[in-house]
């Protein structure tokens, strides 16, 4: 059973900035795999150690995309591709699934894709059921337990407040919650492993992609502008007193409103 | 692939309309009510999409509130939603009808349905809106959204690609006023299941009892933060709420300390909220969580510290200890309620 696992480096900072294009600024920032992603990691590996095969984990992203692929190694998997070329660049959703589809569909052999629901910088879980339209795959979204069986896969499923059964063919890709697993931590072993192998770094030439729907270019949505939340409410009226004065004053005037 | 489209033969807005069992979604209505206002603003109409298994008496309402138009396909295999059913339906109709817009709720659904449509309609998708308008110069849609967990806001435009599409988030937009005297033509969608296109079996579905299903349409709401998760404050919160008919809501840092449930976590990983009275005990006033609590019309802050974000979004503050206060509110009440 061969299984495709797609993750995201993001920044790990509560403070952003932008360049004059409106695209963020990576440079310079701390790193990790996206959180969720490592429980996609997490499913695919439990699923190897049932029913063998092979696990392969995909990222497309600038060059320090290498240190998050070397920490899934860590974490055990098989094999790891990078996806990096300055036409890369800029994608918005749409342009990052069809360039990860088109190089999922260079690998070529695989029976599941997995990847997190959403990634916690942009939060649109778009790129998951995109890949999935693009390979013309059956989407299992959110999912909090996997079951293969019999060349069919059924994931419990957290659509809001409705649990279901749902159950596909193979190949199909699922996109998990964090509920799903609890990730490893890194085996001793793998460390010294994960950091000795190549990897292979796959560019705009390696892939069967045309070149117009790559990058900001090829990306159907631009970015106006970004600017800091502003803060819509007026001037705060701030109550005075001991807690039981401020407590009256709170009350009475909230029964004056009716709110209470 | 992701060609550009001659703009000038797409038309008018779409709002899907989710329904769940045969009833609306409330968050179709919230789409309804601003979808009218994008149409009014270009001078089109506005086109409600239903599927279902049944559906059709829905119709009438997706017109009281604000469509002219409405598409129902309804087929025994669309009683459960499957993205591939709905997709396939949804974008044949869409290549047909050639709307310039497409708006849907950004649930659990919609969050599942709408990649997948726009990526076969090789358009754009802006997702979780929190802000739609129409830039009338350009005649473009302008998609406003919160981004890195609530520190910035992004507006993101669809200039070269239709339609245009965006979800937006439940509890943003308020529901329209229901008249029952507009009219509108109701259009039934035949739909042909071929079985190819059932690549998705629904084994199980059962509702999860789990509560605070219901925060986003909480009038009242009391607000737990760090600086009242102790028990004491704690407890005074679950009892001013049951005193006054509010909801318990609260911060992340509380759910993920299990004093709350993931279903009541207002903000931006959570729910967003519009309630006339919102309590915040002890929250400091974080952008991921204000992003959440920016709807709500009459906003009381109570935190030690008298500099904390939180006065900031609130009309009436109290700088202090909360364990004293909430104890000295609990004690108000009753006397006020006697």
């Amino acid at each position: 059973m061969n299984i495709i696992v797609c993750i995201k480096q993001v920044p790990n900072v509560t403070k952003v900035q932008w360049d004059e294009n409106g695209s963020l600024i990576r440079s310079g920032l701390p790193t990790i795999i996206n959180p969720v992603d490592k429980n996609a990691i997490e499913a695919a590996l439990q699923l190897k150690e049932k029913h063998g095969g092979k696990v392969t984990v995909l990222s497309m992203g600038p060059s320090q995309v290498e240190s998050a692929l070397r920490e899934a190694l860590c974490m055990g998997v098989d094999e790891v591709i990078q996806l990096s070329d300055r036409k890369f660049a800029g994608a918005d959703t749409w342009a990052t699934s069809y360039t990860i589809g088109v190089a999922i569909k260079k690998i070529g052999d695989f029976d599941l894709v997995i990847t997190g629901v959403e990634a916690m910088d942009g939060n649109t879980a778009q790129v998951g059921p995109q890949i999935a339209e693009y390979l013309n795959l059956p989407l299992l979204s959110y999912a909090l337990g996997i079951d293969v069986n019999d060349g069919k896969v059924r994931i419990k499923q957290k659509l809001g407040d409705v649990l279901r059964v749902i159950e596909a063919s193979l190949p199909a890709l699922i996109t998990v919650e964090k509920e799903i697993n609890e990730y490893r931590v890194t085996p001793i072993d793998k460390v010294v492993e994960a950091f000795d192998k190549e990897i292979p770094v796959w560019g705009v030439d390696d892939i069967p992609a045309d070149v117009v729907h790559l990058g900001l270019k090829g990306s159907p949505t631009k970015l106006r502008k970004v600017y800091s939340p502003k803060l819509e409410k007026g001037q705060v009226e701030m109550l005075q007193g001991t807690p039981e004065e401020v407590a009256r004053q709170l009350v009475d005037k909230l029964n004056a409103k009716f709110l209470i | 692939m992701a060609d550009k489209a001659d703009l000038t033969k797409y038309k008018g807005v779409w709002v899907f309309a989710e329904q769940h069992d045969g009833k609306l979604a409330k968050i179709s209505l919230e789409l309804l009510g601003k979808g009218r206002d994008l149409a009014d603003k270009l001078g089109v109409q506005v086109t409600s999409i239903i599927l279902g298994k049944s559906v059709k008496k829905l119709a009438a309402d997706l017109i009281a509130f604000g469509a002219d138009r409405v598409l129902v396909a309804e087929h025994p295999e669309l009683a459960e939603y499957r993205t591939e059913l709905y997709t396939k339906i949804i974008c044949e109709q869409a290549q047909l009808d050639k709307p310039e817009i497409l708006i849907i709720g950004a649930s659990p659904i919609g969050r599942d349905l709408t990649p997948r449509v726009s990526f076969r309609l090789n358009t754009g998708c802006t997702a979780d809106c929190t802000e739609l308008d129409i830039d009338l110069d350009e005649r473009i849609l302008v998609s406003t959204r919160p981004a890195f967990g609530g520190n910035v806001m992004a507006t993101i435009l669809c200039p070269e690609h239709r339609p245009q599409m965006s979800t937006v988030r439940p509890g943003v937009f308020p529901v329209p006023e229901r008249d029952a005297s507009r009219t509108g033509e109701i259009t039934e969608i035949t739909v042909v299941i071929d079985p190819a296109d059932v690549n998705v079996t629904v084994v199980e579905s059962s509702k999860s009892k789990k509560h605070g299903a219901d925060i986003q349409d909480a009038v009242k709401i009391v607000s737990v933060g760090m600086g009242a998760s102790d028990e004491v404050s704690f407890a005074a919160i679950q009892e001013i709420a049951e005193l006054i008919g509010a909801e318990v809501g609260g911060t992340r840092p509380c759910v993920e300390r299990v004093l709350i449930d993931h279903g009541v976590q207002i903000g931006q990983t959570g729910k967003n909220v519009r309630p006339e009275l919102y309590m915040a005990c002890g929250i400091s006033g974080a952008v991921q969580h204000t992003t959440g609590i920016s709807n709500a019309k009459y906003v009381v802050a109570i935190n030690k510290d008298p500099n904390a974000e939180i006065f900031k979004f609130a009309n009436v503050g109290i700088a202090g200890d909360a364990k004293q206060i909430l104890r000295a509110i609990v004690k108000e009440i009753k006397a006020l309620q006697k």
